[in-house]
């Protein structure tokens, strides 16, 4: 067991974990940030992506002894009032049906759309599809992600 | 999640009963009429809130809260359902809140989710519930204005009269409740909805974009622990023994122990499908403490030999036996081959079937088969249970809370009305949430350490533990005479460990000489209902093989089904035929206009079209394929549907284009094999789901517009997906397909 002070969403958390515990289950487990989804756990399905400085990672696969002081945002720090445009656009299309791989989805885009502001559909598609949606909203997803864009 | 203040349950109804008194409480059990009690309900310890029914609860200050009555996982019914409610009791849209019901059948009707049942069931009873409650309101206004009810308006929430008076619903709740409930409201006329058929937003759309704790694998109390079982490596393998020393060195763990899950001659209900009756549960203070411990178990497996299983039935208790053997995937399919050349069960018979296959000028004889499918949810099976000696506490996702909780009270000797069952919206279901075993074994293991539990399934507990669509095969037969009609039809379908068939569906009904048969193989690889049960399978190889048909007879594809459900309309074959030929026709001819089928322009695509009819609906597909990157690739697609009244035309939309790309990816990629009795597929590395970029760039839908009471959405467009795009792979390929999934098969022929 090991103490860590970790960046999360704009504030510092102590966690008091195994040095080996990946991020989703500090989020989830430890800091009651369930937003963050378990999927696979083997970095297949996406649905624990969370952002490190940014850019999309997938949790599952993220030990907290690496985290260090680098800035972990979830979906429930992505914005203050739930108005992020990929929020918004998500929203707007009403992609969701069971919704429970939309999180990560959503954390996807966000961080496709930072590194790529104008994607093409092509470089939308294939980012997107490192997230699997069981229920199969992905012609939502991208129209979500290309409305998103234009915000 | 804290439910104490957001979820109307039983606890806190009789605390707000007490605390609030005076006013009239109206307890409404829908489905069985209406019942008086002498204290006003307030369901949230804030809010006075009256209900006016089972479904409908109003505060003073006029907020609306409506009941969704049936477990939310993706088909929308938390939006659907309540806007039927909305729409009869006249009410602003904009001004309702909706909450998920308690489990309380009395109250609120059968509450299960699946066999896209939601809205068909709760059409009519919804419909009654928000007009009653209307006219009780304005019950309450003519008393109060003294004024005739019949002068009494309602708009949007409010209620007036010609004489200048107006007030909000809320001055009258109160009221209302005390007004005897009327009988027979009418209720009102399609042409006058405001809220069904309008476009709507899923109520719980911001709480999912924002990672509310939603789902049950979100729920936690305080001193909640986590528990994780060990199931055999193999179908047909049990426990025998374990040394649970290393894994109680780790850090975090509570208890490692055994449970049996069902009792020697436990009589199990239908839906009581399980696995593995002997279980090895490890539990501890977090996920990641229990999954690690759990490695260092030290297990010694055995064979389960013949199991003997006693099972509930309409007829008393019959005795199952589970036959031990340890299968494999190879061996499987040469059974179902040896299985389909003996005698199997008539299940239909119409006209001179073999006379008309001796006669015939040509006979088509095709065989397709399909494999097991994992569910896969995308949220692994796991509940709460907070068991003790008084009463249980069971939180998380489940399709059928009323079919799991007679097992419950007898698992735990405890009466149904000390079994709190409280559903979550689910990470999907697609009919594995039926089955409700891992909320006996969350409640067995919180009743054995006397402690809140949280029973979670990794992806490869989820993913290996059976519950799987059935593996399916059946060969058709098709005689045609000298003109190239269809003059007789023979189905024998076979599965382990159930068969396929749909005797009196299409095209019984269209064939003078029909046969339908089937048979079935026991195994230890459970089963269950998956998204359209056998209809998913029966889809894919009879469109499929009416593709063949039509083209042996040189008739275009839909319109060689068009004459067919013509001689079904005009002049119907045998009795019991399941469809409305004419329904069937309409999406069909519909499907033809919006797709521009046989019209230039499509040049490019390779077409392949199918319907079918289940679950009280019809469901018509245009699939166009292309060769992208050397690999058949579904660009567009074209849907056609009648399920009725379409309720939220939006979201029924999405659910369509959803079962769309789930059909895609399962004819391409699904499959669940075995060897010795070893799920080969244990996570998503080596099962494959379709891909964001593996999906269609466009899936147009189309719905058979009409004011026939609404059918289901969530299954039935799923089954003909399989045969569309087999039919597009014809022509994309130059050769049949006949096997699931179709991606080796693909990679075979290359």
């Amino acid at each position: 067991m090991a103490t860590y002070n970790l960046k999360i969403n704009g504030k510092t958390k102590q966690v008091n974990v195994d040095p080996a515990t990946p991020m989703l289950w500090v989020l989830r487990d430890h800091l009651d940030l369930s937003g963050t989804k378990y999927g696979c756990g083997i970095a297949q399905c996406g649905a624990c992506t969370i952002h490190l400085e940014g850019v999309a990672v997938r949790s599952c696969q993220l030990p907290v002894s690496v985290v260090g002081k680098q800035a972990v945002t979830t979906i429930e720090g992505l914005s203050e009032k739930g108005d992020h445009p990929v929020q918004k656009a998500w929203l707007e299309h009403d992609v969701a049906q069971c919704g429970y791989c939309q999180s990560g989805q959503m954390m996807a885009a966000a961080s496709l759309l930072k590194a790529t502001p104008n994607p093409t559909d092509e470089e939308i598609e294939s980012q997107m599809s490192g997230n699997i949606c069981r229920c199969g909203t992905y012609l939502r997803i991208r129209e979500a992600v290309k409305s998103a864009a234009k915000k | 999640m804290n439910n104490s203040k957001t979820t109307y349950n039983r606890r806190s109804f009789l605390k707000a009963s007490a605390l609030s008194g005076g006013g009239l409480l109206l307890t409404v059990t829908w489905l069985s009429g209406f019942r008086s009690a002498d204290k006003m309900e307030a369901l949230n310890l804030t809010e006075q809130w009256t209900e006016i029914n089972g479904y409908i609860h109003i505060t003073a200050d006029n907020k609306i809260k409506l009941i969704c009555p049936n477990p939310e996982f993706g088909q929308n019914v938390m939006t659907s359902l309540p806007m039927i409610l909305a729409e009869e009791l006249d009410t602003d849209w904009k001004n309702v809140s909706v909450e998920m019901g308690p489990h309380d059948n009395t109250k609120l009707g059968a509450q299960f989710t699946g066999g896209s049942n939601s809205v068909r069931m709760y059409w009519k009873p919804l419909r009654q519930a928000g007009a009653t409650a209307r006219q009780m309101l304005r019950e309450a206004a003519a008393q109060t204005w003294n004024v005739p009810v019949s002068e009494v308006t309602t708009k949007a929430g409010r209620l007036s009269h010609p004489n200048g008076k107006s007030a909000t619903y809320g001055e009258f709740a109160g009221k209302a409740a005390t007004i005897p409930v009327p009988k027979d409201i009418p209720l009102k006329s399609p042409k006058d909805f405001t809220i069904v058929r309008k476009p709507t937003k899923n109520v719980e759309g911001t709480k999912i974009v924002t990672g509310k704790p939603l789902f049950g694998l979100d729920y936690r109390t305080e001193g909640m622990l986590i528990a994780m079982i060990q199931h055999p490596p193999a179908f047909g393998m049990k426990l025998k023994s374990f040394d649970s020393a290393e894994a109680l060195k780790m850090p975090g763990i509570k208890d490692v122990f055994s449970i049996q899950l069902y009792a020697d001659g436990f009589e199990q209900a239908g839906f009581d499908t399980r696995t593995f009756n002997n279980l090895l549960v490890v539990v501890g203070a977090s996920t990641w403490e229990v999954m690690n411990a759990r490695k260092k178990l030290v297990v010694q497996w055995e064979a389960a030999g013949d199991v003997k299983d006693t099972m509930a039935g309409r007829d008393g208790k019959r005795e199952v036996v589970v036959p031990g053997a340890l299968e494999s995937s190879g061996s499987q399919m040469s059974q179902m081959q040896e299985y389909a050349k003996r005698p199997a069960q008539l299940l239909r018979k119409d006209g001179d079937p073999e006379a008309a296959f001796k006669n015939a000028a040509q006979v088509i004889e095709r065989t397709y088969n399909a494999p097991f499918l994992a569910h896969n949810t995308m949220e692994p099976m796991n509940f709460f249970a907070h068991v003790t000696d008084e009463k249980a506490l069971l939180v998380g996702p489940l399709q059928a809370p009323g079919w799991i909780e007679p097992t419950l009270t007898k698992l735990l000797g405890l009466p149904a009305d000390k079994i709190e069952i409280q559903m979550t919206r689910m990470g999907g279901g697609f009919g594995r949430r039926a089955y409700g075993h891992y909320l006996s074994e969350a409640a067995l293991i919180s009743k054995k350490v006397k402690a809140p539990v949280k029973l979670i399934y990794t992806r490869e507990d989820d993913m290996t533990y059976g519950i799987y669509r059935p593996m399916y095969t059946a060969t058709y037969r098709a005689a045609l005479d000298a003109e190239k009609n269809l003059i007789a039809f023979h189905v024998k379908g076979g599965g382990i460990p159930e068969h396929p068939i749909h005797a009196n569906r299409f095209p019984a009904g269209a064939v003078d000489n029909y046969l339908a048969e089937g048979w079935q193989i026991p195994s230890n690889i459970t089963i269950g209902a998956f998204r359209a049960p056998r209809s998913n399978f029966n889809a894919a190889a009879e469109q499929s093989f009416l593709d063949e048909v039509a083209e042996a007879a040189g008739k275009d594809p839909i319109e060689f089904r068009l004459q067919l459900l013509k001689r079904a309309k005009e002049n119907p074959v045998g009795k019991n035929n399941e469809y409305d030929p004419g329904r069937y026709a309409g999406v069909l001819e519909l499907l033809r206009e919006k797709s521009n089928w046989n019209k230039p322009g499509n040049e490019k695509y390779n077409r392949g079209v199918a319907a079918y009819f289940c679950h009280n609906s019809y469901a018509a597909h245009v699939v166009d394929m292309v060769t992208r990157d050397g690999q058949p690739y579904v660009e567009r697609v074209f849907s056609a549907m009648d399920c009725g009244i379409v309720v939220n035309p939006d979201a029924a939309r999405n659910m369509v284009q959803g079962a769309v790309v789930d059909g895609i990816g399962n004819a391409f990629y699904g499959a669940l094999t075995h060897k010795d009795g070893v799920a080969q597929q244990n996570n998503f590395h080596n099962y494959r789901m379709i891909r964001n970029n593996e999906a269609p760039k466009s899936v147009e839908v189309h719905f058979v517009e009409n004011d026939i009471d609404p059918t289901g959405l969530g299954e039935p467009p799923f089954p003909p997906v399989f045969g569309a795009v087999a039919n597009a792979l014809y022509k994309n390929k130059g050769k049949r397909f006949y096997n699931q999934p179709f991606q080796p098969e693909i990679e075979k022929a290359m």
